[in-house]
């Protein structure tokens, strides 16, 4: 993954860092168990976008679960990002279905109308680009979400319509 | 709504929805399942609504959305009853017609239908479509007639029958003699008798809070919604379309054992399912399903949903188990089975989606009717997510025996484009691909394992003659090495060597010997992983070697692609006999590589050429000028003299 900096080379973040009362009450509404761990930190992820720093440490001081633990399941799962995301997040799929029916050349489509790889996100902080495996729409293939919207027996050369939607 | 607090009250509420509801009251059913979510349901609905709303029938006629009715393909799917007429793709346009013609007029409106390809013959009814009418529908089949959202819905199909059957007259026993008499097989793909399973928890003491058996242990059921294999979403789609009749499968199976709690552990990638399900346990709670003294039984049990990051092999049940912790979901070596030694180190049932969805029926029905269907060894039917290069894609649910040949050409309607089949591959990325002599093979559990393949979850992904099979295990390979959690040292690095080695076959760079090499390291793979992902994750390049070794020896020794699909071993070619100098290839070339003009026979640059087939697609039929080549060199272009179309009309000018 890359780390995107703004021009004035800071981080960027779309909202200060998430506040910690928030980040309380989400692991209030699971009981503060250390089992728990993943859930919390989906919720921070769906609702924040990314995990920053000073979330993972107010969880870990929380939950009494050390940091490194807590490092180990954000870089270990797909959901979760440790850098800030794009407004808008495309998700190729490359499931096999979607595969054999020529996947990889929408995705080629999508990085050359993006100029970003899967993992990446552009430096406008517009588009974050990632493969799935399946997103469980196989009839449909090749199949690519963004923002959670599906769409459905995508051509390369239709790719530009649908992502010129988005801004 | 109050508690049920009794099987005998839950009949009563049963026949009090029965006597409201009018069979003979207009009703729209809408699939909406994800795909048909993905094909517009949503507007669809929003105009019925509309239009309804605006023809004055609020009153007069329902709208129903169910869960996802299995032709994806063809969504979104409306089916107007009472007279079950279906309606295929169906766009918000269509609606004011369907209100006015069909559901008030009666009429059917024939461009909406189902064509069927082989005979041009319209059909009204979905069970009469070929699609449907080769399969067996048990477990799917309500998700046509059910809101998900609705229990009321559920209930009135006869829902949470099993569960007051259970509750009112069997012991733990008699339920478990029942599922171990059904002989039904683990459905998530390995294929472990559920009964055997649940009989090694239940043999253990369950502790139950104030009794005697304080002293025994906690147990847990578990849910394995973590429907992680590529081209196969049949648990999404069941607990999508009816959660309920997940729900109900699990309480059983905790009665069954004994167990006080229960996990549904289902893939954030699945948000519809995540919402369907929570919406289905608070609705079971309120109803007094869940909670303590269900049914008034004594018995008490509790559900929690908890959702999977985004890791394959959390799929796996001791790594879902770890996951469950609060952990990273790794698997562990299984000296001891998790019904002994699983969450928390105390007796853990884990099961596949499906198979706690034949749960309710297995009770209601008994185990004798459920056993009529299938093969000796693997009974019921298998949902199959029919996928790939295949006429109809959709959800099939067919008895265990069924012929390959039957499930792709009868339901599938066969390959697209008039091309040829060439493999399908089942089994998810673990499984391995099964040649066209095997057509006829009758699928269960111990065929397809016989055939080098598995059955895995059910994903079943169509072939054609266009699919390179090395490229194929390659894809696999690179997916599992990607998944792999690197905790043994067979499935990490020997998956990675083994990529390493197909990659540079699909590149040309193959050397003699790599296909002993590939089969040298499987054999690791398979004895020394620590779980059944590095454990099978050699079947596809095992199986693509053992069916199609004369495409690894055309790769390796000729350097050519026989599907002409690696891009590195093909070319692209204008056969200048046939180009009509129509510029469309020119023009749409995205790195200008190739030459011509208008009535100048077009050449392609071979340097400048990136390969992205373009130029294939667009030229064309009529034409068929341009084509591909593999292991062969590409002829020289023709001499600039040579180039100059004179077309017959300029001759006669």
């Amino acid at each position: 993954m890359r780390l995107v900096h703004s021009s004035e080379n800071e981080p960027i973040c779309e909202k200060a860092a998430m506040d910690t009362d928030r980040i309380d009450q989400i692991i209030d509404n699971h009981q503060g168990e250390a089992s728990s761990l993943i859930q919390v930190l989906l919720e921070i992820q769906s609702e924040h976008r990314w995990l920053p720093r000073e979330a993972l440490e107010r969880v870990s001081e929380k939950l009494k679960v050390p940091l490194t633990r807590i490092l180990h399941i954000a870089t270990f799962y797909k959901a979760f990002s440790l850098v800030p995301k794009g407004r808008h997040e495309i998700h190729v799929c490359m499931g096999t279905a979607c595969h054999v029916r020529g996947a990889s050349r929408v995705l080629d489509a999508v990085q050359d109308l993006t100029g970003i790889r899967p993992g990446e996100t552009d430096l406008d902080l517009k588009f974050s680009l990632e493969t799935v495996n399946c997103l469980g729409c196989c009839a449909l293939g090749p199949v690519m979400a963004i923002d959670g919207k599906t769409h459905g027996k995508m051509a390369p050369d239709e790719t530009a319509d649908v992502l010129k939607n988005y801004d | 709504m109050s508690r049920i607090n009794s099987p005998a009250e839950l009949e009563q509420f049963r026949k009090g929805i029965l006597s409201k509801r009018d069979p003979n009251k207009p009703c729209i059913a809408l699939c909406s399942g994800s795909a048909c979510l993905a094909s517009g349901s949503d507007q669809v609905a929003a105009s019925l609504e509309e239009e309804i709303e605006k023809q004055g029938l609020s009153d007069q006629v329902e709208i129903r959305r169910t869960g996802c009715h299995g032709f994806c393909e063809r969504g979104p799917i409306t089916i107007i009853h009472p007279e079950e007429t279906s309606y295929f793709q169906v766009e918000p346009e269509d609606v004011p017609e369907i209100i006015s013609q069909t559901v008030k007029g009666k009429q059917v409106i024939e461009r909406l239908l189902y064509v069927d390809p082989s005979t041009n013959e319209k059909i009204i009814h979905e069970s009469e479509i070929p699609f449907y009418k080769n399969q067996e529908r048990l477990v799917l089949g309500s998700n046509v007639s059910i809101d998900p959202k609705s229990i009321d819905d559920y209930v009135a199909i006869g829902g949470y029958s099993a569960l007051a059957k259970v509750l009112s007259g069997m012991t733990s026993e008699q339920v478990l003699e029942e599922v171990k008499k059904s002989n039904l097989r683990g459905r998530g793909g390995g294929g472990f008798p559920t009964g055997i399973k649940w009989q090694g928890a239940a043999a253990l003491p369950s502790h139950v809070e104030g009794s005697r058996n304080a002293s025994g242990e906690t147990k847990y059921v578990i849910v394995n919604a973590d429907e992680g294999d590529p081209g196969a979403y049949m648990n999404r789609s069941t607990l999508e379309g009816n959660p309920h009749s997940v729900l109900e499968g699990l309480i059983i199976g905790a009665f069954a054992i004994g167990a006080q709690e229960g996990y549904i552990y289902v893939r954030q990638e699945y948000p519809l399912a995540v919402e369907n399900v929570d919406i289905a346990i608070k609705q079971a709670e309120e109803y007094g399903f869940l909670g303590g003294n269900i049914l008034g039984s004594g018995f008490d049990f509790n559900v929690q949903v908890h959702q999977g990051a985004g890791a394959f092999v959390s799929g796996e049940s001791t790594a879902l188990m770890t996951a469950l912790e609060g952990k990273v979901g790794e698997p562990r070596p299984k000296y001891i089975r998790s019904n002994v030694k699983g969450l928390w180190g105390r007796p853990s049932v884990l099961n596949n989606v499906e198979t706690w969805a034949n749960v309710p029926l297995i009770i209601n029905k008994g185990a004798d009717w459920f056993t009529q269907f299938g093969t000796e060894r693997s009974k019921g039917t298998k949902i199959f997510s029919l996928v790939g290069k295949v006429t109809n894609t959709g959800l099939v649910e067919v008895p265990m025996g069924t012929t390959l040949r039957d499930i792709i050409y009868k339901i599938g309607g066969g390959i697209p484009g008039g091309k040829r089949f060439k493999a399908v591959q089942t089994g998810g990325p673990s499984g391995g691909c099964i040649p066209e002599e095997l057509l006829d093979l009758q699928v269960d559990f111990d065929e397809l394992t016989r055939a080098g393949s598995m059955m895995g979850s059910g994903g079943m992904i169509v072939m054609d003659e266009d699919t390179c099979m090395v490229d194929v295990a390659r894809y696999f390979i690179d997916f599992l090495t990607d998944e792999s959690c690197g905790k043994c040292v067979p499935c990490r690095e020997g998956l990675r060597q083994m990529h390493k080695i197909l990659t540079n076959i699909t590149v040309g760079k193959g050397r003699e010997g790599d296909i002993e090499l590939l089969e040298e390291l499987s054999e690791v793979a398979i004895d020394a992983s620590l779980c059944a992902l590095g454990r099978t994750a050699p079947n596809p390049v095992l199986s693509t070697i053992r069916y199609f070794r004369d495409e690894y020896e055309a790769h390796i020794k000729e350097k050519r692609c026989p599907a002409l699909s690696c891009k590195e071993l093909i070319s692209y070619y204008i056969d200048p006999t046939k180009c009509q100098a129509c510029m469309i290839c020119l023009r749409k070339c995205p790195v200008e590589a190739i030459d011509g003009a208008k009535s100048k026979i077009h050449i392609i640059d071979q340097e400048k050429c990136t390969k992205c087939g373009t130029c294939f697609e667009v030229c064309p039929s009529r034409f068929g000028a341009v084509i591909k080549i593999s292991g062969e060199p590409v002829p020289s272009p023709i001499p600039e003299d040579a180039r100059t179309i004179v077309r017959k009309s300029k001759k006669n000018e």
